[in-house]
C-alpha cells in the first residue's frame, strides 16, 4: 500500500515538474542538446552498471566478480552522475551531485582494492586454469572451492 | 514536452537501478565466502547512491543528495570497517599492525594495562 502512494506521489510530482516546464516557455535548442547529452551519457552509464550486475552473478571465481564489480561500478556512476550534473544546469543540486561523484571516484575504487587485499590476505585462492561451465554438483555445492 | 520526457526518463532510470540492487541482492544471498557477500554489499551501497540521486530528479527535491553525499562516505567506512573487523576480530587494534601476531600482542597489553588500571 505504502509503495503505491509513493508511486503516485511520484507520478503526481512529475507531472508538476513538465507543467512548470511548459509554462517556461518553448524549448530552446540548447536545453535539447543538453538533455540528449544528459540521456545518451546516463543510458552509457547503465549499460556499465548492469553488466557489472550480470558479472559479478555469473563469474566464476571471487576476483573475477571484483573485477567486473569494482572497474564498472566507477565508471558507470561517474558517467550517470554525469549525466545527471549535465541536465540539472549549473545549480546547487549539480555541486552536491559533484561532491558525490567525487568521493564516489576516490572511494569506490579504494573499497575495491581494500576487499581484494583482505581476501589475498586472508588465503583465498584466485581459480586458475582454463574455465570449465559449472556442473550440478558445483551450484548445488555452492560453486565454493 | 522535453520536461515530461526527462521526468519519466528519470523515473525509467530509477527502476532499471533498483532492479540492479535487487539483482545484486543475490550474490549478497548465495556468495560462497565472506568477500563476496561484502563485494555484493558495497556495490548495493554505490547503486543506492545512484537511486538517491535520480530519485531526487524525479520528486524534484534537492535536499535528497545530502543524503547521497552522507551514505556514499557511510558505505565505504562500513567496508572499511567491516574487513578489519574480520581480519583482527576487533576494532581496537591500529590499522598499522601489519601481522596478526602484532595485533594480538598489541590488544593484550592494551587489556592487561585495562585490567590493571
Amino acid at each position: 500500500m505504502g509503495a503505491l502512494n509513493m508511486m503516485f506521489y511520484v507520478l503526481l510530482a512529475s507531472e508538476t515538474v513538465s507543467a512548470t516546464g511548459a509554462a517556461a516557455g518553448a524549448v530552446d535548442v540548447l536545453t535539447l542538446i543538453r538533455m540528449a547529452v544528459s540521456a545518451i551519457s546516463i543510458l552509457a552509464g547503465l549499460v556499465f552498471v548492469f553488466s557489472g550486475t550480470i558479472g559479478v552473478l555469473r563469474l566464476p571465481d571471487f576476483y573475477t566478480r571484483l573485477h567486473a564489480a569494482g572497474m564498472t561500478d566507477t565508471l558507470g556512476v561517474e558517467l550517470i552522475l554525469f549525466g545527471l550534473i549535465v541536465q540539472s544546469g549549473f545549480t546547487q543540486m549539480s555541486l552536491k551531485l559533484l561532491m558525490v561523484s567525487f568521493f564516489l571516484f576516490l572511494t569506490s575504487p579504494t573499497a575495491t582494492h581494500a576487499v581484494a587485499n583482505a581476501a589475498y590476505k586472508a588465503g583465498l585462492k584466485p581459480k586458475l586454469g582454463r574455465y570449465k561451465a559449472p556442473t550440478t554438483e558445483d551450484l548445488t555445492s555452492g560453486g565454493a572451492k | 514536452m522535453f520536461a515530461i520526457g526527462m521526468a519519466y526518463f528519470n523515473l525509467a532510470v530509477a527502476f532499471l537501478i533498483l532492479i540492479s540492487m535487487a539483482l545484486m541482492l543475490g550474490r549478497l544471498f548465495i556468495g560462497p565466502t565472506l568477500y563476496d557477500r561484502l563485494l555484493a554489499v558495497n556495490s548495493f551501497g554505490t547503486k543506492t547512491v545512484l537511486f538517491l540521486c535520480i530519485f531526487c530528479f524525479v520528486i524534484d527535491r534537492p535536499d535528497g543528495v545530502d543524503i547521497a553525499i552522507l551514505y556514499a562516505l557511510m558505505n565505504f567506512i562500513a567496508t572499511i570497517a567491516v574487513l578489519k573487523f574480520f581480519r583482527y576480530r576487533s576494532l581496537d587494534t591500529p590499522l598499522n599492525a601489519l601481522d596478526r601476531t602484532k595485533a594480538q600482542k598489541t590488544t593484550a597489553v592494551r587489556a592487561t594495562k585495562n585490567g590493571g588500571a
